[in-house]
Formats: structure tokens, C-alpha cells, sequence
């Protein structure tokens, strides 16, 4: 309410204001003798001396944002990586927050200093070589140590990790994240998006997914022959455009089919235990204080980003692409919620590039343990595996049509 | 020269009967650069007021996120705005057409369309531009295209909700987002009409600048205005096709099933065929344009408040020669920085490296020009017009956005604040508010040369207060809200609530002043559209040389005719920024007058 009123004062006040000038324009044009391109030297010592106004009201509101918000969103860096990212930052603000005071203060200061004043003429001063090498290399050098640094800081940041990093998968889709660790033998298994079944969410590939997805290529409810059956049914008449969207459709199930088939004689059995034990994670992405983490990022739909505000890190996922990056989190999240004096605090990963509607929500919460916590919820884990998840009464798998009974009559076919 | 004098003897035999005609050819299909210019810069002028609404209504959205409001309501109406609260799609909607509009439309079509059409031929003594026919083609493209966008506004499924990036696959998948249907559609084929004339535009400066400079005009005694719009015509021809290629690309992928840009993708529950097609290839396509497009949107008004500055403080530009240098220093290597937009987006980080190195090297030639202009000002003697104070105001906004540029630019520091509002603020300053302020500048600068009147110079200092201070209003708080880490393009920021109500308190008191101070300076506006178009017909009747100026068009009669000059053309003498030169009766010498004996030149 109050803050309607605030925006309601300020269309008043901006009426007000235009009708005043519209008088003080009517009135102005008439009182005037000189033309409109004489500046009257009120008028210009006027504007000058409000240039320097500005100046105070520019340079005054930037170090009152700067204490009052300053650093506190971001708060401190929760990684290893985050550390070195926020020194570099915090030289790179020292500096360009100098250049800025400097020249915004020559700039206003002449502004006010130099307004015309009767008798006093410019001064007549077209170069000077010297000068102009000043501030060419000047800059240049300071640009030097900037490019060095943070070239240094980059390749520490992208480099692999080290082979005994955690593995985890991020898999992003409209509007949701979703975790894969990589389980015992810490190898995320294999996929391939055309595996993508209900039961199947992350397309992993293993022999048991690829016979499952050619099956419901060929007879599940929308699959190629469902879709023959109506285009050959004698007695229905379908529209042109109907007609025109089924062919369509099948000729692109036909060509994802053949390309399973490819898959299948390609894919190696053995394969198939790096995917089983991998442990797939919806609601919480939880990690381990003190470990470093390499993560790959697959999306499934279109480009999302992984945005992890409080370990500096971010990268886009990719359709079509595996991106990555690493950091290794220090404090865990109770650690972080007692630096931040906020008892409420978490973790987050956000979506941070543009991928539909309700991308604003699309989040997943992080939970940093440590280490004895952290093995403890591993444990707990154990009997989710990707195996367990897929088959998941072992001993009713012959009686679901799901897996492995089926798989084999398309084997033989 | 021959069309021109066909022209005027057609005029003379058929005016009587073809009262109309002579309308349409003078107002409407009219092959004079100036009409041609001021023709540009109406239809820029109601873009930028389009687009500027649309910001009006998105950031209501940001500082009161859920709330109902009339305001909402009575622009987007039920559909995009049930009960007066904003449909997210629409929020996408809206953001990805005011950054269209502004970037494209305002700033490219209406800065350099304007500025180039009316001031190549006057300030360097030719008739016309070298094809007016094609100068014509290039307005009517613009036209359309202006039309074409304004219509997807109104689209059922709405209009683009890509960004104005329209990164695919977002932009190609209708299923992903309502706006990628028929509104996306609409929004390539108005760029493709867009660039088209952007082309031919440019291709027509470049002739006119090599060929039809006047006696004496050497390529060193240009006007900085000309030397930008010059470079900025050469980037124009060297990078649109690029994009033209990208929507190419994106249109096939979307109505011919190619795969340029999809590959892997199972949307709304629908596995596509799509295989081996790259988002990325559209993202290197779209940046190669995207860079020097700043450019495109900044040099001329550089090249402007260069004009304006030396006039106003009565002193010659600082370092001339430096300053054509790094225009073309600039001009270079926006060509080679591209990859800065894509350090984190799974680009190789070697490639990412190298593009460190090539965008820092651009501060060098853009520290150079801020240098120049200070001593410019430095010992002047400043008269301060409206014109003035934008330049001034320019010089400021190009340091303070410049500046988190080199933070952006440094890509181990681009991964933690890459695509939060930070960048929003920095591109905003940079390039948004520099190039407005060269524009506005340049309307006040020039106005007397547009119309033969003059702008009332009151309401052009309140205007120019209302807004800088709102510029830097706006702007300065959502450097902060970036640096709390508030991604860009969202709807709401209540996901903070979940993991830090601190941050959230204080990104929702930023925005609340940030909107306070956009809608400030939106209503600032209003003042320059007043001013503008009541001075179009009633502003007192301007001087030929209202600024006491040096360069061509300040000969030229006030009141517009065919030829700009009604007898010889000019003859150079001098380069055009012989202010207050020792010796000299005046504080300025026109550079039609010859050098007296003795008098070095430069």
C-alpha cells in the first residue's frame, strides 16, 4: 500500500512537474530576447555547478549501496574455487572502483571548473604525443596484470579434476534439476536420450533399457505399430493434415529405431554395471564437505544453466553436449548458516539462463555434510541404485511386463 | 545529381495536377537524406516508446511480483494479464521485445539510420547520398520490419519469449515456450527485413563517405561523426549477414525439420529425430553479429558527442588522430571478442582464454577516447546546451559501464556473475545509456538542421536531469542486485525464500527503487517528446549556425532545399575543429574559409 502510494506521488509529482514547465516554457519563449542556442551564463553556471551536484549524488550513492549491500547476497565463497574467485574479484572492484571515482571526478570537475566565463578564452591545445602515450600505455599495463591473473585463475578453475573427484551428474529439463551420483565404482554409466522411458527418466543405457526402448518403439501406445494400424485402418477417412502428422511421426520412429538397433549391436555388456549402481537424486543434491566434485551436466529439452551462487560456479547444459565443471565445497551447510548468522540459510542451485515460462523456479537445494554425515546418508542409499529402482521386486521380475520377459521376445524377433 | 535535377523539372510541370504525388514523394517514398533521416528517427522515436512501456510494465512485475495492478491490466488485459497480475510467459514476452526494440530498432535503425542519413552528405559537401533510391529501399525495409515486430505484440500465442538473444533450441521449439510459435516467426522474418535494410543503408554510407567527399574533404579533415559512421557502416556490412545466416539457419530448423541447431532433445513428452546440430553454432553465429553490434549501437554516438563536445567547450577534440585510431582500433577488434558471451556455455576454455585477451584489449583504445574527451574538456570554455550536458552525461555512462566490463570480460570472474543482473546493469550503462545519450544529444545538437527551428533549451536541462538521475537510479542498485546473484529474465525472486530471506529482502528493496526510478525517467521522457514534436511546428525559427560550429552543414540554408547547397558546393580549407585557434577574429573558423597567410594548419 504504501509503496502504490509512493509510485502514485511520483506520477503526481510528474504531472505537476510538466505542467509548471509548460508554462515556464510558454513564458519563457515569450520573455526571451536572445534565441534559443544563446545560453544565458545563469543558465551555464547553473548547469555547472549542478554537474558537480550530480557528482556528489553519483559518488554518494555508489558507497552507500556499497555498504549497505555490498557483498552481503553472496556472502563468503563456500569452495575452494569460490576463494579464489572472490580475491580476484575483490582486486579487480578495488581497481576499476578507482579508475571509476578518477575520471567520473575529472570529468564533473571540468565540467563545473571550465564553464565559459566572459573574457576568458579556451585554450587552443589539439595534442600532445606524450600525453596520449601516457594513457595508452598506462592502461595497457594495467590491463596487463588483470589478463595475467585472471588467465592464471581460469585455468586453475577449468582444469579436469583430479581422478579420485567425486562424480556426480546434474540432468536438467523444464523446470527441474535431477542428480546422478555415480555410485561404487565412481564411473557414471553410459546413456543415450532416445533410452528415455518412464521408468527410465535419465536415458541410462545398459542391454536391458535398449531392448526395453526398442520394444516400445515398436509396439508401445504410440509406437510404429500402433501408428501403421490407424494409417491402415479401411473404413475411418483421415484428413489430409492427420495423414500428413502420423507419416511424419512414423518415419521418425522408424529412424530412431533403426538407430537403437545400431545401439544394440554396438553396446557392450559389460558396460552395463557402471549404470546399474549409479544412484539417481530428485529433491536435494546432497555434498560432501572437503571432497572435490567433477560434475557433468546433460539437458534434455533446451539450454539450462547450472548457476551455484555460493561455490561460484556456473555452466550452461546443453542438449546434445555433456558440459562440466568442479569445485570442492568447505563448509557445510550448518558451517555456512552459522558464518551468515542465518539459521535458515541453504544452499542452491539455480537455473540461470532463459528456458521457458516458469524458469524462475526451477531449483534444487544443496546440502553440503560432513564427512561422517555424508558417508551415513551414502549408506542409506545403497539399496536405491539405478538396478534397484529398475527391477524393483526382484523377484516378481518375470511376472511385470516391463523388463526382462519382454526384452526377450524382441531379441528373438 | 542528374536524378536529382529530373526531380525538380518533373516537380515544375506536374505539381499542379499531381497534388498527391508530390506529397508521397516528398514526404513519404522521398529519395532526400534528410526527409529520409527524419523519417528514421519518428519511427525510432515510437519504437523506443513502445519498448519503453514494455520495460514500464516488467518492472511493475519486479517490484510488486504477484500484485495485482490496473496498470497491468489495462495494457495486456486479461489474456497476459488476468486480475492484473502478469503471466509469465508474457514477462518473457515482454523482456525479450523491449531488448529487441531498444537494441535493433532505437538504437541501431534510429542512431546511426538517423544521425548517418542526415549528416554524411551535409558535413562532407555532396548533394545526396550516393543511391537515393536505395537510401529509400533502406527506410521502407526498416519500416516493415518496425511493423512487423510491433504486430507479434499482438499474436495470440504471443510474441517472442526467448531473450532477445532467441537462443535455440528454446527459440525453435514451439512446445517449449508459446512464444516460439508464430510470434518467433514473426520476430525472424522482421529481422531478416531488418537487415536487408541495414545492409543496403550501410553500403550506401560507405560509397557516399569514399566517393563523395567535396573538394579539400581529405579523409583526415572528416568530422569524428563521419569517421564513426563510417566504421560503423563497415561493421554493419561485415557482421549482419552473419546473422541473417543464424535466422537462415533457425528458420529452416524450424520449418523444414533441418538440424543446424538440434540435437537430443525430447520436449513435452515428443522425442525428436534431431541429431548432430550444435546450440552452440547458433550462439558463435549470433555473438559474431552480437559484439560489433554494440559498436554499431555505440560509435556513433562517440562520434557525435566527439561533435558536440569540441563545439560546446570551443576547443578542438583532443588527440583527432588518436581519436580516428581507436575508432578504427574498436572497429577491429569487436570482431575478434565474440567469445566473451560464451565463456561458460560449454565452449572450450582455451578458446574462452584467448577471448579474455582480445575483449581487455579493447579498454585500451575506449580508455584513450575517455582521456581525450577530459582534455577536450580540460581548459575549455564550456557552454552548456542540452546537446551539451547529454555528451557530457555520455562521457560519464561509457566510463561507469565501461569499467564492470573489464570484470565481465575476465572469464574466471564471468563464471560466478555471468547472466545475473551485474550484466544487466553494465550493458544497460555502456551501451544502453550512452548510445541514448548521443541520440538525445545529437536530436538537441541538430534539431535546428532537422527543422530549421529550435527546441526549447529549459525543458532540455530538466529533461537531461530527470534522465541521468535516472539513469544511474536504475542502474547503480541492480549492479548490486547482480552482485547478490539475482539471475536475469526472472519472473519472480521468491525461489530466494527458500534458501536466504536476507538476500530476498534486500533484492526486493532494490528493485522497489529501481522501478521507482525507471518509471521517473519514463515520465522525463515525456518532457523530449513534448519538446520534439511542439518545436517541430511551433519552436522559434533557428539561425544557420545556431553553435557558432565549423564543419559543412552549418553553411547550408535553413530552409531545406535539393543539393543542400543552392550553388557550388563548398570547398575545404581546413580540418573542422579550428576553435578559439590564437590569431582568429572568432572563436571558430568554418572550414570553407581558406588558411590565412602563414596559418598552419593543424
Amino acid at each position: 500500500m504504501e509503496n502504490k502510494l509512493i509510485i502514485l506521488l511520483v506520477i503526481i509529482l510528474g504531472a505537476i512537474a510538466i505542467a509548471q514547465l509548460v508554462r515556464v516554457y510558454e513564458l519563457s519563449s515569450k520573455m526571451r530576447k536572445s534565441g534559443e542556442h544563446e545560453v544565458n551564463s545563469r543558465d551555464n553556471n547553473l548547469n555547472g555547478k549542478m554537474m558537480l551536484g550530480f557528482m556528489f549524488f553519483q559518488f554518494l550513492g555508489f558507497i552507500y549501496l556499497m555498504f549497505k549491500y555490498g557483498w552481503t547476497g553472496r556472502g563468503v565463497a563456500a569452495s575452494v574455487q569460490g576463494q579464489e574467485t572472490d580475491w580476484l574479484l575483490n582486486l579487480n572492484f578495488v581497481i576499476v572502483i578507482l579508475i571509476f571515482f578518477f575520471t567520473n571526478f575529472l570529468l564533473f570537475y571540468f565540467a563545473y571548473k571550465y564553464v565559459k566565463k566572459p573574457g576568458v578564452p579556451a585554450f587552443y591545445y589539439p595534442h600532445n604525443n606524450k600525453l596520449e602515450m601516457l594513457w595508452t600505455v598506462v592502461p595497457a599495463c594495467v590491463l596487463a596484470v588483470i589478463i595475467i591473473l585472471g588467465l592464471k585463475s581460469w585455468n586453475n578453475l577449468t582444469s579436469l579434476s583430479k581422478d579420485d573427484a567425486i562424480r556426480v551428474e546434474l540432468f536438467s529439463e523444464q523446470f527441474k534439476w535431477t542428480a546422478r551420483y555415480a555410485g561404487q565404482d565412481n564411473i557414471l554409466g553410459k546413456y543415450d536420450y532416445k533410452l528415455t522411458s518412464d521408468n527410465n527418466e535419465l536415458a541410462l543405457m545398459t542391454s536391458n533399457t535398449i531392448d526395453s526402448s526398442i520394444r516400445i518403439m515398436i509396439e508401445g501406445p504410440s509406437g510404429i505399430k500402433s501408428i501403421q494400424k490407424v494409417l491402415n485402418k479401411r473404413d475411418t477417412i483421415l484428413s489430409d493434415s492427420i495423414t500428413g502428422v502420423l507419416k511424419s511421426n512414423l518415419s521418425r520412429r522408424e529412424r530412431l529405431l533403426r538407430l537403437l538397433v545400431q545401439m544394440k549391436n554396438n553396446h557392450s555388456k559389460s558396460l552395463d554395471k557402471n549404470a546399474w549402481d549409479d544412484i539417481i537424486q530428485k529433491d536435494t543434491l546432497v555434498l560432501c564437505k572437503g571432497k572435490e566434485y567433477e560434475f557433468n551436466f546433460r539437458s534434455k529439452d533446451v539450454i539450462h544453466s547450472a548457476f551455484f551462487l555460493h561455490f561460484r560456479a556456473q555452466i550452461n547444459t546443453v542438449p546434445g553436449m555433456t558440459t562440466r565443471t568442479k569445485f570442492k565445497p568447505i563448509y557445510t551447510t550448518e558451517e555456512m548458516r552459522k558464518l551468515q548468522k542465518n539459521p535458515k540459510f541453504n544452499y542452491i542451485l539455480m537455473c540461470n539462463k532463459i528456458c521457458g515460462g516458469a524458469h524462475y523456479k526451477m531449483n534444487m537445494i544443496i546440502v553440503v555434510k560432513s564427512e561422517s554425515q555424508y558417508k551415513a546418508w551414502m549408506a542409506s542409499k545403497a539399496k536405491e541404485t539405478f538396478k534397484d529402482k529398475y527391477f524393483p521386486i526382484p523377484v516378481a521380475e518375470a511376472t511385470t511386463p516391463a523388463a526382462a520377459d519382454t526384452t526377450m521376445k524382441v531379441v528373438n524377433n | 545529381m542528374a536524378s536529382i535535377a529530373h526531380e525538380g523539372h518533373g516537380h515544375e510541370h506536374h505539381g499542379d495536377h499531381h497534388h498527391e504525388e508530390t506529397f508521397v514523394s516528398k514526404y513519404i517514398f522521398t529519395h532526400d537524406h534528410k526527409m529520409i533521416g527524419k523519417q528514421f528517427l519518428i519511427t525510432a522515436v515510437f519504437m523506443g516508446i513502445i519498448a519503453m512501456m514494455l520495460s514500464i510494465l516488467f518492472r511493475i512485475q519486479l517490484a510488486y511480483p504477484g500484485e495485482s495492478s490496473d496498470f497491468l491490466s489495462f495494457f495486456l488485459g486479461e489474456k497476459w494479464a488476468p486480475n492484473g497480475v502478469l503471466k509469465e510467459d508474457m514477462y518473457l514476452g515482454l523482456v525479450t521485445i523491449h531488448g529487441t526494440i531498444m537494441v535493433f530498432f532505437l538504437l541501431t535503425g534510429g542512431l546511426s539510420g538517423t544521425f548517418s542519413n542526415i549528416l554524411i552528405p551535409l558535413q562532407l559537401g555532396a548533394r545526396d547520398m550516393a543511391s537515393g533510391f536505395l537510401n529509400m529501399l533502406s527506410y521502407w525495409f526498416f519500416f516493415l520490419s518496425s511493423l512487423l515486430m510491433t504486430v507479434s505484440l499482438f499474436v495470440e500465442s504471443g510474441p517472442a519469449m526467448a531473450g532477445w538473444t532467441i537462443y535455440p533450441p528454446l527459440s525453435a521449439l514451439p512446445q517449449a515456450v508459446s512464444g516460439s510459435g508464430l510470434g518467433m516467426t514473426l520476430w525472424l522474418f522482421s529481422m531478416a527485413i531488418f537487415i536487408a535494410g541495414s545492409l543496403i543503408g550501410s553500403l550506401n554510407y560507405i560509397v557516399t563517405v569514399i566517393n563523395l567527399r567535396t573538394t579539400g574533404m581529405t579523409m583526415t579533415r572528416m568530422p569524428l561523426t563521419i569517421w564513426a559512421f563510417f566504421v560503423t557502416a563497415i561493421l554493419g556490412v561485415l557482421s549482419f549477414p552473419v546473422l541473417l545466416s543464424a535466422a537462415l539457419l533457425l528458420i529452416m530448423d524450424r520449418l523444414a525439420g533441418t538440424s543446424f541447431y538440434l540435437s537430443d532433445i525430447i520436449v513435452g513428452g515428443e522425442m525428436l529425430a534431431n541429431h548432430g546440430g550444435s546450440p552452440l553454432l547458433f550462439q558463435h553465429l549470433f555473438w559474431f553479429l552480437g559484439h560489433p553490434e554494440v559498436y554499431i549501437v555505440l560509435l556513433p554516438a562517440l562520434g557525435l558527442s566527439s561533435e558536440i563536445i569540441a563545439t560546446n567547450a570551443r576547443k578542438p577534440i583532443f588527440g583527432y588522430k588518436a581519436m580516428i585510431g581507436s575508432i578504427l582500433a574498436i572497429g577491429f577488434l569487436s570482431f575478434i571478442v565474440w567469445g566473451h558471451h560464451m565463456f561458460i556455455t560449454g565452449m572450450n576454455p582455451f578458446l574462452g582464454s584467448v577471448f579474455v585477451f582480445t575483449t581487455l584489449l579493447i579498454a585500451i583504445p575506449s580508455a584513450v577516447k575517455v582521456f581525450n574527451y577530459l582534455t577536450t574538456l580540460w581548459k575549455g570554455s564550456l557552454i552548456l546546451t542540452p546537446a551539451m550536458l547529454f555528451a557530457i552525461g555520455l562521457v560519464s555512462t561509457f566510463i561507469t559501464g565501461g569499467v564492470t566490463g573489464i570484470i565481465l570480460a575476465d572469464s574466471a570472474l564471468d563464471i560466478a556473475i555471468h547472466d545475473t543482473y551485474f550484466v544487466v546493469a553494465h550493458f544497460h550503462i555502456v551501451m544502453g545509456m550512452s548510445a541514448v545519450f548521443g541520440m538525445f544529444g545529437g536530436v538537441y545538437h541538430w534539431f535546428p538542421k532537422m527543422y530549421g527551428r529550435m527546441m526549447n533549451t529549459r525543458l532540455g536541462y530538466a529533461h537531461f536531469w530527470i534522465t541521468i538521475i535516472g539513469a544511474y537510479g536504475v542502474f547503480f542498485p541492480m549492479h548490486f542486485v547482480g552482485l547478490a546473484g539475482a539471475p536475469r529474465r526472472y519472473y519472480d525472486y521468491s525461489v530466494y525464500n527458500e534458501f536466504n530471506q536476507n538476500s530476498y529482502d534486500m533484492i526486493m528493496d532494490l528493485n522497489l527503487i529501481i522501478t521507482g526510478f525507471a518509471i521517473f525517467a519514463a515520465l522525463g521522457q515525456l518532457l523530449f517528446l513534448f519538446n520534439f514534436f511542439y518545436s517541430i511546428y511551433r519552436g522559434p525559427k533557428a539561425p544557420q549556425n545556431p553553435w557558432n560550429s565549423n564543419t559543412l552543414e552549418w553553411t547550408t540554408p535553413v530552409e531545406h532545399v535539393h543539393g543542400n547547397w543552392p550553388g557550388a558546393l563548398p570547398t575545404v580549407h581546413r580540418w573542422p575543429y579550428d576553435y578559439s585557434k590564437p590569431g582568429a577574429d572568432q572563436d571558430f573558423i568554418p572550414q570553407t574559409v581558406p588558411l590565412a597567410d602563414g596559418e598552419e594548419e593543424h
